[in-house]
């Protein structure tokens, strides 16, 4: 039987779930430093289905992040819940990534690293920007079918994939060839918590950035190098890899792979103006309806 | 996002003041497995990190995954079809959490794939899941057996259960109760007979009240002496469910539905010898209880605690007369006591179960030491003896405050409270339990006031005494020296009388005395770390010690009305 070569996509957000009173600044940006980061939600489905898919099929969990030094917590979450191998996705030259530039990026960690990849899952959507456009950006420039809003996968074969997803007001049943690039909703499962052994084992696990901030941890170690060969041996030393190591061209990356323009960020406070009753009738809801057209809200 | 454990400002205080290094270092020896084992420990701080992270996983667990679905747990509870029990689904889903995040074998070695984690610990995360699902801490908070086993069976027996019972592959029952042994285990009556044949033990007989009697693999208490009559005619068995053993019926309870309570009969049923016979339960019994009792003064404390933050919301939210309830003192008066009560027991169970894990870390080394010092002798032989007064005293003051604190809950809810539409009538069903299983209350007492009139304690208190040594601490010290005198007046008043009626009638009292001067010198130690402590301590020292004082002059009156009078009252003439 098969077993499958997996890359899971995940992003460190702001809790937008759990909002404070300082979660957005005065120009209506997110002020990320109010909010906790977290995993973003769905990203799990997309582990857990991916963690289920070996624990049928076997196989390997890649996971990979984009992001600051800090979307390491992440990664070692998804270390936690038992992926195989995590990767952070680093580089001064990545800032500023909207979504196009994003899965540019991480189309050639794949290509580069894990070119015989089988499935690459991903969350619907980020809780942050909410834009559900990284995954099939991702798929697009990878060049292998995307599979949207996937709720559970009915059957998994040697070349080809059959899965069930959501659509308005029901699911839909599709197949199609491997490789392909799945984005996972909410409603396929529920996220496995921590295995208290893998904790305990991984809570130690550090990337480049950590080694100066861990070293006095580790008496016995003179230098980041002694060190970092030292977590290498144990399996805890994340790998990262910057524009070279994926063989970027820093004009597909960053702000200049990135053509869009954010024009103007309004901060709407709603007010309610008073209330209207509509009359449960066909007659009250068709005059509530012209009402609307005539106010182009429709 | 919600987490018993890091919401939980007072488990904080006692995790992060809990001075764990001896507990430690007698857990992991010279910290060797750490080259075996990549989860094991590199030191002491590495360890308490460990737990941390790990508690801090059960707090997540307990209050998104297990809390949620614990109404549900208990209006289906566990089903009994024709000689099978089923769990209820939810609880079935729990166990299914619990055994994939690795946290079925808290306890035991890593050798058999445990996490190797202290007494204090798994005490803290019975509390946290109780407080989500009391009934899910009968199944969390059975890993006793598998310590039992690990205690006191053979090298065989511990590799074919241990690992089964820490991946949770398998769970456990103790069927120690029967129709005719309930408080008095000496009279137990099930045979067990060796078949010289196949060198088996088969049992038969009848058990009743067995906590998930249902599960794969039970610790049998039994009559391996066939004539005999008292406890030293018992040894300890483990046998695996098969079709010998049948599930007769389960009980219908108040409470604690998520559990099973079966009645088993046993039909020939093969079991294996677990250590030495006749030592069933004189030595494995006991110390079997002493973990279980622990464990049900840590279920308690969540219900407890479960019950507080139900009424403290409701109070907060709640208006009446214009204003919310809580603004009445008649009210919030509840509130602050139930608080004071939860403190306390609290302080007792987590210091009692460091207590228990100094204990069984020097009679480890004890016994595996070819020439052990005088000094190792006596640690083990003084941290045995306190921990086996200790435990019924948490396990008494934790249960009995556990029921007062589910009362004032349901009161603070009023008519509300009484309706199934809120969690508090299960709490308060949940509470009833813990202050009768595992020994009632009043055996509690029993089992404590040995430790009290042969004045165990002394030694702690000197050690207690000499550690307060900041300014504030001064006054509370100079009460709590008093206190110390009149419970040594009191305990030698009792022993010189040479009554026995007296002493059994007023040992209640006494081992009260014991354990709230004890407690009140936990409160002074923690009070030192944080200042909301001291105000609970003063309101500790305001509410109990009155009392105290009265329980003195009735202990040292030297004549009891009840005593005089009780035949005639109840008509026993």
């Amino acid at each position: 039987m098969k077993e499958y070569t997996m890359v899971v996509l995940v992003k460190q957000v702001p809790d937008t779930q759990n909002l404070t009173g300082e979660a957005m600044k005065e120009d209506g940006t997110v002020n990320r430093s109010a909010l906790p980061a977290i995993f973003n939600p769905e990203d799990l489905n997309a582990l857990e289905m991916a963690l289920q898919v070996r624990e049928e099929y076997g196989g390997t969990v890649h996971v990979i992040t984009m992001g600051p030094p800090s979307a390491v917590e992440v990664l070692k979450e998804a270390m936690y819940r038992g992926a195989d191998r995590v990767y952070l996705l680093s580089d001064r030259k990545f800032a500023g990534s909207d979504t196009l530039a994003t899965s540019f990026a991480l189309k050639q960690a794949i290509q580069t690293k894990i070119p015989d990849f089988d499935i690459v899952f991903c969350g619907r959507q980020a809780i942050d920007g909410d834009t559900a456009q990284v995954g099939p950006q991702t798929a697009e420039k990878l060049d292998v079918p995307q599979l949207t809003y996937v709720e559970s996968i009915q059957e998994l074969g040697e070349k080809k994939i059959k899965v069930r997803k959501l659509i308005d007001n029901g699911t839909e049943i599709v197949e199609t060839a491997l490789p392909v690039l799945l984005t996972v909703t909410d409603t396929a499962n529920e996220p496995r918590p921590f295995i208290a052994k893998k904790l305990l084992k991984y809570r130690k696990a550090a990337c480049e950035f950590d080694l100066p901030k861990i070293l006095p941890r580790y008496p016995q170690f003179k230098t980041k190098e002694e060190l970092k060969n030292f977590l290498k041996k144990k399996g805890l030393f994340i790998e990262m890899w910057g524009l070279e190591d994926i063989k970027a061209n820093k004009d597909d990356v960053g702000f200049a792979g990135s053509p869009t323009m954010v024009k103007k960020i309004e901060s709407i406070t709603l007010t309610g103006k008073g209330f209207k009753k509509i009359e449960p009738t066909d007659e009250g809801i068709a005059h509530f309806v012209a009402e609307l057209i005539e106010d182009h809200t429709w | 996002m919600e987490n018993f454990f890091t919401d939980n400002k007072d488990i904080q205080l006692l995790f992060d003041n809990a001075d764990l290094k001896e507990i430690v270092d007698l857990k992991e020896g010279d910290y060797s497995e750490a080259s075996t084992y990549d989860y094991a420990f590199i030191d002491a701080d590495d360890a308490k990190e460990g737990y941390r992270e790990v508690l801090a996983l059960i707090g997540e667990i307990a209050a998104q995954q297990i809390a949620p679905f614990a109404p549900d747990v208990d209006e289906k509870g566990s089903v009994f079809d024709t000689g099978k029990v089923s769990y209820a689904e939810g609880l079935e889903k729990d166990m299914e959490i619990l055994r994939r995040s690795n946290l079925m074998g808290f306890t035991l070695p890593r050798q058999y794939g445990g996490l190797n984690f202290p007494t204090f610990v798994y005490t803290i995360a019975i509390e946290i899941v109780s407080q989500a699902d009391a009934s899910l801490m009968n199944l969390f908070g059975l890993q006793d057996i598998g310590d039992t086993i690990c205690e006191f069976a053979d090298e065989e027996l511990k590799a074919k259960y241990l690992p089964l019972f820490s991946s949770g592959k398998v769970t456990g029952a103790m069927a120690l109760t029967e129709p005719d042994a309930g408080s008095d285990l000496q009279a137990v009556q099930l045979k067990a007979t060796l078949d010289p044949s196949d060198n088996m033990w088969y049992l038969n007989g009848v058990k009743r009240f067995i906590t998930n009697g249902c599960g794969d693999v039970l610790l049998v208490l039994a009559r391996s002496e066939p004539g005999t009559k008292d406890g030293r005619g018992l040894s300890m068995f483990v046998c695996e469910k098969d079709e010998s053993l049948v599930v007769r019926r389960i009980e219908n309870k108040l409470g604690i539905h998520g559990s099973p309570t079966c009645e088993l009969q046993f039909n020939d049923t093969r079991a294996y010898l677990v250590g030495k016979r006749k030592m069933g339960l004189i030595r494995y019994v006991m110390s079997l209880m002493n973990g279980a009792r622990l464990g049900i003064a840590a279920q308690a404390l969540g219900i407890a605690q479960a019950a507080y933050l139900e009424g403290l919301d409701y109070a907060k939210a709640r208006e009446q007369f214009g204003q919310a309830i809580i603004e009445f003192p008649l009210v919030y008066s509840m509130l602050v006591d139930s608080r004071v009560s939860i403190e306390a027991a609290r302080l007792l169970a987590y210091e009692t179960s460091k207590v228990v894990d100094l204990k069984k870390g020097y009679e480890h080394l004890l016994h595996n030491t070819e020439a052990p010092t005088k000094e190792l002798r006596e640690k083990a032989k003084h941290y045995s003896s306190l921990a086996a007064m200790l435990t019924p005293m948490a396990k008494y003051l934790s249960t009995e405050y556990a029921n007062d604190v589910t009362y004032k809950s349901l009161q603070v809810h009023g008519g509300t409270g009484y309706m199934k539409d809120f969690n508090v009538e299960r709490h308060c069903r949940d509470a009833r339990i813990t202050n009768i299983y595992e020994g009632t209350t009043q055996l509690q007492y029993v089992a404590a006031i040995g430790g009290v009139v042969t004045k165990v304690i002394e030694p702690t208190l000197d050690r207690m005494e000499s550690d307060h040594k900041e300014a504030f601490q001064k006054p509370y010290l100079k009460e709590l020296k008093e206190k110390r005198e009149l419970l040594n007046k009191a305990i030698d008043f009792v022993r010189d009388k040479n009554d026995h009626e007296y002493q059994s009638y007023y040992q209640d009292r006494l081992v009260d005395m014991a354990a709230k001067l004890y407690t009140a010198h936990l409160f002074l130690r923690y009070a030192a770390f944080s200042n909301e402590k001291k105000k609970t301590m003063d309101i500790f020292f305001e509410r109990e010690f009155p009392q105290w004082d009265k329980n003195y002059q009735s202990v040292i009156s030297g004549k009891s009305r009840v005593i005089e009078d009780s035949s005639s009252l109840l008509d026993l003439s």
